[in-house]
């Protein structure tokens, strides 16, 4: 049950949107399509609607085979970045288009739409035309309409993508817990790693139209398959061969063996969380983040030497195979793991 | 910009002096001319057998080129912006032929496909069909010269809109023909009915073809801009000044019809089209306020 | 919408089988080419086969015979004198339309579309009343060539106009106080600056008028006079022609004007293309 999609192929001209693309979202759940513009997450999951045809591959929902079945046949319900809201109808009519479609009667489409406005929290506003609504309230009204047919399954494309960073965050919140209402396999298409962790049960990292790797957020996190994922899933520095997160790296003011020295080159605080600014002997930049009690404990000023310590570290470079909870579909690198060279840990 | 004020005078002078001698002057010309001698000679003008059939025949002409070629505009432009095709730039290019031919090129054009030695003309007539000086010619003469309105201010739009509400409306269970009906036609409608507008206008004064495929017979194949250079022609200065002002007073409407359609087409966030020919070049401009 | 290179061009693909309704493509895409070939195609194709139904020598003939070639070149000359005449003023009033304020701009704007509402026998009548023998200003320009440019100037009128209008609209006034911030003066600006970005829009305008002014018949017969060899203009030559019995010497001449209003469509759709790249 759930959807499944298998050896998904698309091409536009000399595009390849996706290659060889393969994903499994358990039933009932909520899953993440994380990536960066032209990954391919948003053909994925227009493919699984039936938007898009794919050149070779299959998409099952709930078990059947829907590969051949047109859009308006597969029971999904489709939300657009940029509402696709029908201008014309009001957002009675608008939430109500796919009932009317199915031939439902007067009495019953009613009692249906006010019962998801009021879900929706639009309740008020039904008589409105789509100009007339902020655009929080547009992106609640066309998932209204999208859930009003019940359907299978919820698909949204970059659903808070063209809204400002307060309405983001207050629907994100609210997705979350209408999904834990009605239990909808669901899936969202995003660019924002912090929303798709922040929402999500399970995220899907795709890259130039492959799967880099599928998991929960801590997996992603700890367990990056590749060196993508990493700096996708998080901040990074770069030290040769290795990879550190900025917050695994200690800096301290004593010459200490196996650490580097560097110049304090800029300090920017953040509120709570400082980010210090470094450059490295060999010219690399790096920074490290602390917190506004380490960096009065250091005293640190721009221009001081220090010795930085990087915690844990990771290479992607050997034949080492993927880290447990890394189960990604099709990984492009399958090596990659702890470092075997890491140091003392602060 | 801070265009020095003497300057400004200088342009606004010529503009409106421009336009003054060339539109308003002329046309407050023929309403002072009309009504000179009170409204009773244009109205008893207008009210005779042969003005009166000209104005029922000139109304046949709309009713019947107007639907056929929204029809077809709506039609064409759905092709030529939702299916891509090798084809589509001759297409345009063709379409677009009706707004640089000379209406009398145009007439001679369907006199040899239906005249008594043309093409077409003695097997139909063998069939009885009379096309050329008769209303049948007239009609495809005001199609020919109408054709490409509907289709150059639908194309914008249609553009402008794009698939997203289409593509919603199928992920909601409507097929095609109810995605049209309900989705794509309402969302276009202030395009396609400015072109219902300019094809009107454009049909109601069509007078170079018209006149070579009519016969121009009075109360048989006069259209009403037939009727007026007739009346003229014979210095019955009474009669086509009459019916000059009716179809001033129709192209007056026309305008205001354009003006609000173009401010409507706007509202609706597509691309304004551009008036009449101009159109040509315009699918990526837009009009003034 | 990942970046499909697809999507970027105007003419983009359908996404999700769009849509004819009830009708497939293919069927759709034959009833339009059916459509246009029996309103459009066939109708020109006659003229062509009838211009040359008596060899080329015959079809040479006709246009260059002297009352075509009088005909032929009053056409081109005044139609060139009237786009050089509506170039400036378009431009001029394009430019008070878009940068100037004042009370029922409006209306004046609406105006503008006049000479396309108004049926070219209405404008040719309303012309001859102004400014014929009966002339309140005592300006009898009827029967003359001036009369024709007259009259081409008033239908012609809106096409510059309206090319010139948006580009002005969309034009980033900054640049224009760059420029003058830069020490340019007021005329430096509208040579250096402003014009460079309008004569896109003045050249598609200009090419349309043209090719419109060719081809006038309506507006011309009443106020011009018809003379040969005087103000007979060519579709009105044609007129005469048919009228005569010299279908295939019409059809002649017709070519030719056909020959050049493709020319000039050509040119314009080439202009647009380049406009929409820049």
């Amino acid at each position: 049950m759930g959807i499944a999609v298998e050896g998904a192929r698309k091409r536009f001209g000399d595009f390849q949107a996706l290659d060889d693309v393969s994903i499994d979202v358990p039933d009932g759940s909520l899953t993440a399509l994380l990536g960066p513009s032209g990954s391919g997450k948003s053909t994925l999951l227009r493919a699984i609607a039936g938007l898009e045809t794919l050149d070779a591959g299959q998409v099952v929902i709930n078990g059947q085979d829907a590969t051949k079945t047109p859009a308006q046949k597969r029971e999904v319900g489709f939300v657009f970045q940029h509402y696709a809201a029908f201008k014309h109808m009001t957002v009675f009519g608008n939430v109500a288009f796919g009932l009317k479609i199915r031939k439902w009667d007067k009495a019953k489409i009613s009692a249906r739409v006010h019962e998801l406005l009021q879900l929706v929290q639009l309740d008020g506003l039904a008589e409105r035309y789509p100009d007339q609504l902020s655009g929080g309230q547009r992106q609640r009204m066309a998932l209204a309409r999208a859930l009003a047919v019940e359907p299978q399954v919820l698909l949204l494309d970059e659903p808070f993508g063209a809204l400002d960073a307060k309405v983001r965050k207050d629907l994100r919140t609210w997705l979350r817990r209408l999904h834990d209402e009605m239990h909808v396999t669901t899936i969202f298409v995003t660019h924002d790693q912090e929303e798709a962790m922040d929402v999500a049960e399970q995220l899907v990292v795709m890259n130039e139209g492959r799967v880099e790797q599928s998991g929960s957020a801590d997996d992603l996190y700890d367990h990056p398959a590749n060196e993508f994922v990493m700096s996708f899933v998080g901040e990074v520095n770069r030290l040769g061969e290795h990879f550190v997160r900025p917050h695994d790296m200690t800096v301290g003011l004593d010459r200490d063996d196996g650490a580097e020295e560097a110049m304090v080159q800029r300090i920017v605080a953040l509120g709570f969380e400082i980010r210090v600014e470094f450059v490295l002997g060999d010219g690399t930049e790096v920074w490290a983040q602390l917190t506004r009690a380490e960096l009065q404990k250091l005293e640190l000023r721009e221009g001081q030497i220090v010795y930085l310590r990087p915690g844990q570290t990771k290479s992607f470079s050997g034949d080492v195979p993927p880290p447990e909870g890394g189960g990604a579909s099709t990984p492009r690198h399958p090596d990659g793991g702890d470092d075997a060279e890491v140091s003392a840990a602060a | 910009m801070s265009t020095p004020t003497p300057a400004k005078w200088g342009l606004r002078t010529l503009a409106f002096g421009y336009l003054g001698l060339l539109l308003l002057a002329p046309v407050g010309m023929i309403f002072y001319k009309t009504f000179e001698h009170g409204l009773g000679p244009p109205i008893e003008a207008m009210t005779s057998p042969d003005a009166l059939h000209a104005i029922w025949l000139t109304l046949l002409m709309v009713a019947v080129a107007v639907p056929l070629n929204t029809v077809f505009g709506v039609g064409c432009a759905l092709l030529l912006v939702r299916h891509k095709w090798k084809g589509n730039a001759v297409l345009d290019g063709i379409i677009n032929l009706p707004f640089a031919i000379s209406p009398i090129v145009v007439g001679l054009s369907l006199f040899l496909l239906y005249g008594t030695d043309g093409w077409f003309g003695p097997t139909l007539s063998e069939w009885g069909i009379q096309v050329l000086f008769s209303t049948p010619g007239m009609i495809l003469a005001s199609v020919f010269v109408s054709l490409p309105f509907v289709v150059r201010e639908t194309v914008p739009v249609l553009q402008e809109i794009g698939t997203e509400q289409e593509q919603a409306a199928s992920t909601l269970g409507a097929n095609a023909w109810q995605t049209f009906w309900r989705v794509t036609l309402p969302a276009i409608r202030w395009g396609v009915a400015y072109g219902v507008v300019l094809t009107t206008a454009r049909v109601l004064g069509e007078f170079g073809a018209v006149t070579i495929v009519s016969g121009s017979i009075s109360g048989e194949t006069e259209t009403l801009p037939l009727f007026v250079a007739k009346a003229f022609e014979q210095f019955n200065e009474e009669a086509a000044y009459a019916g000059a002002i009716v179809l001033a007073l129709l192209a007056l409407t026309t305008l205001l019809l354009m003006s609000v359609g173009g401010r409507k087409a706007k509202a609706q966030g597509g691309p304004i089209p551009i008036t009449g020919d101009a159109a040509i070049s315009t699918s990526t401009t837009k009009e003034g306020s | 919408m990942e970046g499909h290179p697809a999507t970027l061009t105007t003419n983009a693909p359908p996404r999700a089988g769009i849509r004819l309704p009830g009708l497939g493509v293919g069927l759709g895409r034959g009833l339009v080419v059916l459509y246009l070939s029996l309103m459009v195609m066939l109708p020109l194709a006659a003229v062509v086969a009838e211009s040359t139904s008596g060899g080329l020598g015959a079809f040479w003939d006709s246009v260059t015979g002297a009352q075509s070639m009088a005909a032929l070149k009053l056409t081109v000359i005044c139609s060139l004198i009237v786009v050089a005449i509506n170039a400036v003023f378009g431009t001029i009033i394009a430019w008070v339309l878009v940068r100037d304020e004042f009370p029922g701009k409006g209306a004046v704007n609406a105006l503008i579309d006049l000479p396309f509402a108004l049926p070219t026998i209405v404008a040719g009548l309303t012309l001859l009343t102004l400014y014929g023998s009966d002339s309140p200003f005592g300006l009898d320009i009827a029967f003359t060539r001036v009369a024709i440019v007259v009259a081409l100037c008033f239908i012609t009128l809106p096409f510059v106009t309206r090319a010139v209008q948006p580009l002005l609209m969309e034009m980033d006034q900054q640049m224009e106080e760059a420029a003058t911030s830069l020490g340019a003066g007021g005329f430096t600006v509208f040579r250096r600056i402003i014009f460079p970005n309008l004569l896109p829009g003045i050249l598609a305008g200009v090419l349309l008028a043209f090719a419109r002014a060719l081809g006038e018949y309506g507006s011309l017969i009443l106020i011009s006079g018809n003379i040969p060899f005087d103000t007979e203009v060519s579709s009105v030559f044609i007129r005469s022609q048919i009228e005569s019995g010299n279908v295939a010497g019409a059809s002649a001449v017709s070519v030719v004007l056909l020959a050049i209003s493709l020319t000039l469509l050509i040119a314009v759709s080439l202009f647009a293309r380049m406009g929409a790249r820049r």
